[in-house]
């Protein structure tokens, strides 16, 4: 049915650094299937993005590799747009042009100028950033910006799209608008998808598999757990159901128990938790009104 | 208590703030000055009599720009002679070969400042084109960034006096002038002074420009895959115009310096000169000419400071940042 679409194997990356290589992943391995939202979860500084760099293709692996529809990643390539965490627009460039400066390097002699424009605004639509696609990143919020940097992404058509915490510096609210458009993009468009995220609720909420990775330095993939919720996931209606918890449950004791840190970490951790609960009453709050 | 409150709304109002430190606090300065100038000056006395002070100054000021009215009408009675004389000539014999000359009077302190002006912004202008790409490229390539910089580290600290020798011969050597010869020997000889000083704080400036455009954005430019000429006009230009700016601008205040010491050194046409030939006649007025001249020479290299600003402004795409 489903056949593998991405595969890291055997993945070591040493950084070398003044004092000698400083080994941040030792045999990472990883399957990812066609259209499969694949989320990497762990603890800071373990390696998450170092990984998803290495699928980019902006880092190369010390040993092993990454084996794309059965081609070897040897560099970026147009097949694998990033989403980045602090959304990297040129911010001298309207929304716009931040977009169409990707689609005019992709589809350099494939599209007409008119068909390029159609593409960057029809992209701009599917982030619902088509009312302001002349504003520049300084005139625009944190959720935009990123949104921005998705449509950025998306314009490229890629078939993998890597997010590396891409709601990571926005408040809750709109961190669930943005859960939500990429759910709806992922079930229009169906990329594979791998995202890394440090919030369990959202792994949770949009993965279909969840890795979990030890902590660094040498980290590898510790754990993976499968989401078993049917798709498409209204955040409302699972987060009152039985898997939700069980895998949320499930993440929270690999975090913390196998391998958490210290109970300073776990305690500002449990804070965080806190406001989510507090901040999904208010998206439930915007969900009513919308409906 | 609420006197005092109300006091303090007053002070502590953004708008009389701004108000006080861009406007009042100024004038005051100068006003200070300006007093300390007249009361102090006289009591220095020299072989030319006691320091001018600004009224002397002033009234200095107007006899220039008497001269050069002289001057302009004497140049236009000139010509107009001239063609008169020549439309006789014809008017006597069609055939008649006509001669035109031109007026040779003595440039007037405004001529001056014009060459002045016209040989820095030669001078800066050829710095700036050919310092920005070397300083793109040597940001761009430690290789070439490795090799440049002990050459910009040992040129740069060279006073334009030490230049002004090598230049002149070099010139002389190579460039022969006829009568009809696009620039002047001296024009050059300034002007490539000027260009050998002040290129290298833009270089340097622009290289390191360069070299901060963040990894982010590196990183962008990698998974879209730019040409390395999109990557430069589209990621690395933009991310360092500040710094650019920020090199022409020094750039441009030391060629203003090193245009005068070269002019007065070279005898070449310009303010430098005027001050010079001043210092030479030696009259009862040198003094206060030489005084209005070091106004004037502040006052355009503010000036011409501006301008590089009004240009920082209009390129800049982060118009919320200060620009001083
Ligand atoms: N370019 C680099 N040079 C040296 N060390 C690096 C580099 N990038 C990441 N590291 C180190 O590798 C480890 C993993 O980093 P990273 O992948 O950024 O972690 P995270 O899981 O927070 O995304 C960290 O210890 C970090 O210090
Ligand atoms: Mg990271």
């Amino acid at each position: 049915m489903n056949n593998i679409h991405l595969e890291i194997t055997g993945v070591n990356m040493d950084f070398p650094t003044p004092n000698g290589p400083f080994r941040a992943l030792e045999d990472v391995n990883l399957k990812v299937l066609k259209g499969e939202f694949v989320s990497i979860i762990g603890h800071s500084g373990c390696g998450k993005s170092t990984v998803l760099n290495i699928v980019a293709g902006l880092y190369q692996a010390t040993a092993g590799g990454v084996i794309l529809n059965g081609k070897e990643v040897i560099g970026p390539g147009p097949e694998r747009a990033m989403v980045f965490q602090n959304h990297s627009l040129l911010p001298w460039l309207t929304a716009y042009e931040n977009v169409e400066l990707a689609v005019k390097t992709i589809f350099k002699g494939k599209k007409s100028k008119a068909e390029m424009k159609d593409w960057i605004e029809h992209n701009m639509k599917l982030v619902h950033m088509d009312h302001a696609l002349h504003k520049r990143p300084d005139e625009i919020s944190g959720g935009m910006k990123q949104r921005v940097g998705i449509a950025r992404a998306l314009a490229m058509e890629p078939e993998v799209l890597l997010l590396d915490e891409p709601f990571g510096a926005l408040d809750a609210l709109t961190r669930a608008h943005l859960q939500d458009s990429v759910m709806e993009i992922q079930a229009d468009l169906g990329n594979t998808m791998m995202m890394v995220t440090h919030d369990v609720d959202e792994a949770v909420l949009l993965s279909d598999r969840i890795v979990m990775m030890t902590n660094g330095p040498a980290a590898c993939v510790g754990e993976t757990l499968h989401v078993d919720m049917p798709k498409p996931r209204d955040r409302i209606a699972v987060s009152e159901g039985k898997e939700y918890n069980n895998c949320r449950h499930e993440v929270l004791r690999f975090l913390y128990e196998r391998h958490g840190k210290k109970v300073e970490v776990l305690e500002t951790k449990e804070e965080g938790q806190k406001n989510d609960v507090v901040n999904f009453k208010q998206s439930k709050q915007i969900n009513n009104k919308v409906a | 208590m609420s006197i005092q409150n109300i006091e303090q709304r007053i002070f502590n109002s953004e708008d009389f703030k701004n108000f006080f430190t861009e406007l009042v606090t100024p004038i005051i300065g100068v006003l200070i000055f300006l007093i300390l100038w007249s009361f102090l000056a006289p009591k220095v006395v020299t072989s030319l009599g006691a320091i001018p002070g600004p009224k002397q100054v002033y009234s200095q000021f107007l006899a220039l720009v008497d001269e050069h009215k002289n001057e302009r009408h004497k140049e236009t009675a000139f010509y107009k002679r001239q063609e008169i004389r020549n439309s006789k000539k014809l008017a006597k014999n069609p055939e008649a070969i006509i001669k035109t000359r031109k007026y040779a009077g003595n440039p007037t302190f405004f001529d001056q400042i014009l060459t002045s002006i016209i040989t820095v912004m030669a001078g800066f202008l050829l710095a700036a084109i050919i310092a920005i790409p070397i300083g793109i490229v040597a940001g761009l390539s430690k290789t070439v960034y490795a090799a440049l910089n002990p050459l910009v580290q040992i040129f740069k600290p060279v006073s334009p006096l030490a230049w002004l020798p090598i230049v002149t011969m070099i010139v002389s050597a190579t460039y022969v002038t006829s009568d009809d010869a696009w620039f002047d020997k001296s024009f050059l000889n300034s002007a490539i002074t000027v260009l050998l000083c002040c290129l290298w704080p833009t270089i340097i400036s622009t290289a390191v420009g360069v070299t901060n455009v963040t990894k982010d954005l590196q990183n962008v430019s990698h998974v879209l895959r730019l040409s390395w000429w999109t990557h430069v006009r589209k990621i690395v230009l933009p991310s360092a115009i500040p710094m650019i700016f920020t090199g022409l601008r020094l750039s441009l205040g030391i060629a203003w310096m090193v245009l005068i010491a070269a002019e007065m050194l070279s005898q070449n046409p310009g303010l430098g000169k005027f001050v010079w030939d001043e210092f030479q006649n030696g009259s009862s007025n040198s003094l206060g000419r030489i005084m209005v001249a070091v106004v004037v020479i502040g006052i355009i290299g503010f000036l011409l400071d501006q301008i590089m600003l009004f240009f920082q402004r209009k390129v800049s795409w982060d118009k919320t940042v200060s620009l001083r």
